[in-house]
């Protein structure tokens, strides 16, 4: 079924004559790839049983996903790809580390520690030290 | 006849070549040739309880109906295309009946002419470029003990100059991936560049620079298959499916005579 083509196998001798010689190139991307999204396009009313071709295409397009359409469908999985996006982990520590410093930072600094934030306002939780949410929850504790 | 349609699988020109004895089309059903106008249209009849309208919403969705569809389709072309030169035409194409398959051989006779004419004693061939991920991006230095006032400008600068790496790559790739598509389209008649494929459709994580079909006379087959081997190495890897019918050289634009 997956059988690949030996490049240099090339030629009319290619074409065997028996049907079931079993010359199935390629995987069913491949295939899908030439007999759905390239071929001849019968137009207009002599269709009859209108296939929803456009919708059909797009549909398979989230299998034979390319760069460009799957952008378009939301599919960004090379921005996931490690080699593609460098050094997402490394981000991810770095971060870690440097909040981790400005958390070291604050706790030598009790005066900032005494500013509450304004009842209702919208707080981000990534931005705040953990210690501080800490403090602020053992405060409200006691 | 109001329960079955007609499965159009191909178009081809010489009428004077029989259909293949006993090929089977999609869902199993024994292949024929329809003359008309000079022109030979290979059909199945087809229950219409799987390839109406309503039923093919569902079933084109299922992968495991559609890769069995998808192969027979191609069996059958692949059949055909042995005979002489033909046009392939797009997976799940049903008519009503034969009438008015032969109406649209009368009807688009010259485009379907035109396009055999083109693909005559040719043959696609199918290559894709992969770039070889043998080094992954640079490993990040530790931050050198010489700049501990800012590990943020340190880390920015990995940062960029990890950026720049990829871009680097992604660019060098791209442009030797135009490089194979030139020399191996002046080998050709015609080439046509098809979208770079999912790995998941792929079956491999390498990333796809290339997915060329190319249209190349019969005779120059060697050659192009040669030209291929010269552009191996250096990071990218080469490879080719084929021979194919012309499925992407046989697009017939919408709108034409009706």
């Amino acid at each position: 079924m997956t059988e690949q083509y030996r490049p240099g196998v090339v030629g009319r001798q290619s074409y065997p004559s028996s049907v079931s010689s079993g010359r199935e190139p390629a995987n069913l991307g491949d295939i899908l790839e030439r007999v759905l999204d390239r071929g001849v396009v019968i137009a207009g009313d002599i269709r009859v049983n209108l296939l929803d071709i456009e919708l059909l295409t797009i549909k398979l397009r989230l299998i034979i996903a390319s760069v460009d359409t799957a952008r378009e469908m939301g599919i960004d999985w090379w921005e996931h790809d490690p080699w593609l996006t460098g050094k997402d982990q490394a981000l991810v520590e770095e971060n870690r580390r440097l909040r981790d410093r400005i958390a070291a930072l604050e706790e030598g600094r009790p005066r900032r520690r005494a500013i509450e934030p304004i009842e209702g306002e919208v707080e981000s939780v990534e931005d705040r030290p953990v210690r501080r949410t800490e403090a602020r929850r053992d405060e409200r504790g006691g | 006849m109001d329960d079955a349609g007609t499965y159009l699988y191909a178009v081809a020109s010489d009428v004077a070549v029989p259909c293949p004895e006993g090929l089977k089309g999609v869902a199993g059903r024994d292949v024929r040739a329809i003359a008309q106008s000079g022109l030979v249209a290979y059909v199945s009849t087809v229950p219409l309880e799987q390839f109406g309208e309503e039923p093919l919403r569902r079933s084109m969705e299922d992968l495991d109906w559609l890769g069995a569809t998808a192969h027979a389709h191609h069996r059958v072309v692949e059949a055909v295309a042995r005979l002489g030169p033909v046009a392939p035409v797009r997976l799940v194409t049903v008519y009503s009946g034969e009438e008015q398959v032969r109406r649209l051989l009368e009807e688009r006779h010259d485009d379907f002419a035109d396009t055999l004419a083109r693909v005559a004693g040719r043959q696609e061939w199918g290559v894709k470029a992969y770039v070889v991920k043998t080094e992954a991006a640079p490993v990040a230095p530790e931050p050198a003990a010489e700049e501990p006032a800012s590990p943020g400008t340190a880390y920015l600068k990995r940062r960029q100059a990890s950026l720049r790496t990829r871009e680097e790559s992604w660019r060098d790739a791209g442009a030797r991936a135009e490089r194979i598509h030139d020399v191996l389209r002046c080998v050709a008649v015609a080439s046509r560049r098809h979208r770079a494929q999912d790995p998941q459709l792929s079956g491999r994580d390498e990333w796809m620079v290339l997915n060329g079909a190319y249209l190349v006379d019969e005779e120059r087959a060697e050659e192009f298959a040669r030209a291929l081997d010269d552009l191996r190495g250096q990071g990218i890897e080469l490879e080719l499916t084929g021979p194919w019918a012309p499925y992407s050289f046989t697009v017939l634009e919408e709108g034409g005579p009706r």
